[in-house]
């Protein structure tokens, strides 16, 4: 992967307000795949019990990574819009440790890109969640 | 048979928002997306208030399709905590108090979280009601909807699915 194409990406997350809200930062991109890593934040707790991070900074992490990974399709939509997203939780990320997600955009038609997602903490065995959408394609 | 004079209107009001900010409170995500709760009785909207970092498309400009999520789940789990916190305040059962002291009842947890993006997020102000479609004493079922200046022309809604806490 070239790091040039990261490179663009980065910045393209980086204008995005809400991304940069979150530190949200280009891990990798391109031919429909793309990993997007977000650190923990203690603004972001849910569970004040527990520290665990709210599901809402999962979702919007996943929906970012999804769009990404959409985004770099080769066949190279010029825009995207989330239609739907369904995230399943596995269980509630270990505070402390940063969500990376990774997105896979595994089929185009002329309207739709369809994708699916997982996120995971340090623990690379046991996801964190998993998540399946549908984005608008504009051309 | 004389049934007790009812309690003073303030009383009752000044319980049910305590323990309404209390909740809310105590989520730092809640305070960190800026959202509000308003009550009528027991029914609760919340309220998303504008703010630049909200924003997911600059170039529209809308809200994040990430930030509409967390909304609608941010209101969706609110309600379920608070028909709990209702039922237990209502009966006299939990002491509002506690909840101020930070004895709070735990959260209920996201098993799946489906939303539909509808119309685009405008950069304003956005609400949100949810409703417990069903609580049973493990799942619970939800559903949400947002909207912004027409009520009648929602942006978002969402259907979930919570673990219930055990009152153990």
């Amino acid at each position: 992967m070239s790091q040039d194409k990261i490179e663009i990406a980065r910045k393209f997350i980086q204008a995005i307000p809400h991304a940069r809200a979150l530190s949200m930062d280009v891990v990798a991109i391109g031919e429909g795949e793309a990993t997007i890593r977000m650190p923990y934040d203690p603004r972001l707790i849910g569970d004040p019990e527990t520290g665990v991070i709210h599901g809402g900074a999962v979702s919007t992490l996943m929906d970012t990574c999804g769009g990404a990974a959409a985004m770099s399709h080769p066949s190279l939509p010029s825009t995207t819009a989330t239609l739907d997203l369904r995230i399943d939780y596995m269980r509630g990320a270990t505070p402390g440790q940063a969500i990376t997600a990774h997105a896979v955009c595994y089929h185009v038609t002329r309207s739709v890109a369809f994708v699916r997602a997982t996120a995971f903490d340090d623990d690379r065995e046991r996801p964190v969640a998993t998540a399946t959408g549908a984005f608008t394609v504009g051309n | 048979m004389a049934r007790p004079a009812p309690e003073p209107v303030q009383k009752v009001k000044q319980r049910r928002d305590a323990a309404l900010r209390a909740l809310a409170q105590s989520v730092p995500y809640i305070q960190f997306l800026g959202i509000a709760f308003e009550r009528r009785g027991d029914e609760l909207t919340a309220v998303l208030t504008y703010d630049d970092k909200l924003i997911g498309n600059p170039f529209l400009p809308a809200i994040h399709g990430g930030v509409t999520a967390a909304f609608l789940e941010v209101t969706a789990i609110m309600a379920l905590s608070w028909q709990r916190v209702w039922d237990q305040m209502e009966s006299g059962a939990l002491d509002v108090a506690m909840l101020e002291a930070g004895k709070l009842p735990r959260t209920p947890k996201t098993i799946d979280f489906t939303v539909d993006y509808l119309r685009t997020g405008l950069p304003r102000d956005a609400y949100a009601r949810a409703s417990v479609t069903r609580a049973g004493r493990r799942y619970a079922s939800v559903q949400a909807e947002a909207w912004q200046d027409n009520r009648a022309r929602p942006f978002a809604h969402a259907t979930a699915h919570f673990l219930v806490p055990r009152d153990d």
